[in-house]
């Protein structure tokens, strides 16, 4: 499944989109992320597998809380959540 | 908030209007061999929904107090009045919505994404594939298989543009009750562009703007509506669109914003008899029967 | 030589009057419906303070969202060249700008010339800008200039939960409802604003001193909640900070002229 987490506004598009499929919970990316904004989930509600997913307190601030991790001057920064995925599993949209 | 009584009572009417609740009395509860319940509880209404060995029987839909867990309290009684059914004789209960954490009587709380999929699917038939839910304070894109499984989402419940209230903003605004909003945004000729911005609050004073040079109210929510309508086109672009395709939520009802979409996507959403506000509450009471199910047969 | 910077906000429109590097009139009215003739009215204004007349202006240069209505100028410039150029004349080491309008916010990261170096941008949404306060204002039931006094008498830290203007009025109608003390209200609406600022300062990094621009600036509370979140002592706001754009479209047309 691929889950788009984050929100759209006046100011543009900002989502951290992770397929659950290529997911294999091993929690790389909550470990890494500077600003906790990634966590652990039961995403599907039939199934008791963890993926990651953004957490509640980070989706609506989801530009805020990744600002310093996309300074600007910088085309295509590095991110640490999505280098520390070995699955390919985690993409941002900004 | 506009603090204009007149208005504040049209709002209250509104919703007054919408709280609703009903029972299959052909159905005997007590036949039944698993019972379950799904409570939605939404920034802005809540539903319950129960039923008998998968079949629908009973379900209500009213306005979400200041408390979540009363208002879940308050759904599921109302679902249940006159039925002689008590919440300790349901065998799983799923709370879901915004409010899901605070449904005191449920088993399991399950997020809405996956409750309105697996709603859908039951009020629309397996041939629906990609839902647009519009609540009060937030707004999906779903892309699910033939069983209700979601394939794909998206949501957005940070910006007000493409919700409910965002809508309600505008009624204010413009002074024309929520339910006129579809049909006079309709009224027009022609239709005119759409407002420039995507913000609410932006848009609210591009509008007073409009009225000041001799815009009609039809021609404000015309622009409005079409705005809107456009914007939630872009939340369902990330995930794709593939038919059959259905509306659900309060804007489902509001006409301006649907056929705008409809018009759009080139083609109508998928209609159904089951009020559309039920989705979250139906696919939750399904996930109960399915988890019931399977605990039962693994004893 | 008299030099004349006009900053077309999207709220209100700001002129400032310069004879030889020095301010000799400044003036400030709301936009309304028609910019252009506002335009005309706060620079009749300003000459009035100034006992100047028009055909003595030499040069002037227009910034701010609206800066192509404005009437009779003699250039344009982006609102972010003249917040570091007007910051940097009143703060000679200033290293990060932040300036916040009723409808955009940036953040700029300049050189020990005063040169821009970086820039940051919130625009096309009201929830980092002044409009949030406003209508926080309104839902509060104050004037935009008591919420900075009432936010300094708040006792504790409440986070919003809302993220976008129209949420927050009916957060805030609910936290009344809640009986939340006034204070604490007023302060969880400045701690709000200040962290999506913060946000977009951190994009471009942030180096003291920090110089505060716009409205907003005259907001106690606002930049209380600025300077905890910076964690830094070295932010100044100078006096007339709604004022420092314009300045700079000033001073721009007077190295011009």
């Amino acid at each position: 499944m691929q889950a788009h987490h984050g929100y759209e506004d006046g100011s543009g598009r900002f989502y951290i989109t992770i397929d659950s499929q290529r997911c294999n919970g091993c929690e790389a990316c909550v470990a890494v992320c500077p600003a906790q904004v990634l966590v652990m989930i039961e995403e599907d509600p039939m199934e008791q597998v963890l993926v990651a997913a953004v957490s509640d307190e980070h989706r609506r601030k989801i530009k805020e809380s990744c600002a310093p991790c996309k300074p600007t001057g910088h085309d295509s920064p590095t991110l640490p959540c999505v280098a520390a995925c070995e699955s390919v599993a985690i993409q941002h949209s900004w | 908030m506009p603090t204009d009584t007149h208005t504040t009572e049209q709002h209250k009417e509104y919703w007054r209007w919408q709280e609703n609740h009903w029972h299959d009395e052909s159905i005997d509860w007590r036949e039944g061999a698993i019972l379950s319940a799904g409570v939605d509880v939404g920034s802005v209404s809540s539903q319950a929904v129960v039923m008998v060995d998968g079949r629908l029987y009973a379900w209500s839909s009213r306005r979400t107090g200041s408390n979540s867990p009363n208002s879940a309290r308050d759904a599921m009684t109302w679902a249940q009045e006159h039925t002689g059914m008590q919440v300790q004789d349901i065998h799983f209960i799923v709370g879901t919505g915004y409010g899901r954490v605070n449904v005191p009587f449920a088993h399991k709380a399950i997020t809405e994404i996956h409750c309105h999929a697996r709603g859908a699917n039951f009020m629309y038939g397996n041939q629906v594939r990609t839902i647009l839910d519009m609540g009060g304070q937030d707004c999906k894109a779903i892309r699910c298989d033939d069983k209700g499984k979601v394939v794909a989402f998206q949501m957005n419940d940070k910006c007000a543009a493409g919700t409910g209230r965002g809508m309600e903003v505008f009624a204010d605004l413009l002074q024309v009750p929520i339910d006129q909003v579809g049909p006079m945004s309709l009224d027009v000729e022609q239709e005119p562009p759409p407002v420039s911005t995507t913000c609410v609050v932006f848009a609210k004073s591009e509008a007073s703007g409009l009225l000041r040079q001799g815009w009609a109210k039809e021609k404000v929510l015309a622009a409005y509506c079409s705005a809107m309508a456009h914007r939630v086109f872009a939340l369902l672009d990330r995930v794709g669109v593939e038919r059959e395709f259905a509306i659900t939520g309060g804007i489902a009802k509001n006409t301006g914003v649907v056929k705008r979409i409809e018009r759009e996507l080139g083609f109508e959403s998928i209609k159904s008899g089951i009020d559309s506000q039920l989705a979250g509450a139906l696919g939750a009471a399904l996930f109960g029967h399915a988890l019931e199910q399977r605990q039962r047969a693994k004893r | 030589m008299i030099a004349a910077g006009i900053d077309m906000g999207a709220k209100n429109v700001k002129l400032v009057l310069l004879r030889d590097g020095q301010v000799v009139g400044r003036a400030l009215s709301l936009a309304g419906f028609d910019a252009e003739q506002t335009a005309r009215s706060v620079m009749a204004v300003a000459l009035k303070e100034a006992g100047l007349h028009r055909a003595e202006v030499t040069r002037v240069i227009a910034t701010g969202a609206g800066r192509e209505d404005a009437p009779d100028k003699d250039g344009i410039m982006s609102e972010v060249g003249c917040a570091a150029r007007g910051a940097f004349h009143l703060v000679p080491d200033v290293r990060t700008v932040i300036d916040i309008g009723a409808e955009e916010g940036r953040a700029i990261r300049c050189d020990e010339q005063g040169k821009v170096v970086d820039f940051a941008i919130n625009e096309k949404c009201a929830a980092g800008v002044g409009a949030f306060t406003e209508a926080m204002a309104r839902a509060l039931e104050v004037k935009v200039e008591q919420l900075g006094p009432l936010s300094l008498r708040s006792t504790q830290a409440i986070p919003m939960n809302a993220q976008c203007v129209v949420f927050a009025e009916s957060e805030v109608v609910s936290m009344i409802h809640n009986n939340v003390p006034r204070p604490d209200m007023a302060r969880a609406v400045h701690d709000a604003v200040a962290s999506r600022v913060i946000a977009m300062v951190r994009r471009v990094g942030c180096n003291p001193p920090v110089v505060l621009l716009g409205g907003v600036a005259n907001n106690t509370g606002f930049v209380d909640s600025l300077r905890r979140g910076l964690e830094t002592e070295r932010l100044h706001v100078p006096e007339n900070p709604e004022f420092v754009v314009a300045l700079g479209a000033a001073l721009a047309a007077a190295s011009q002229a």
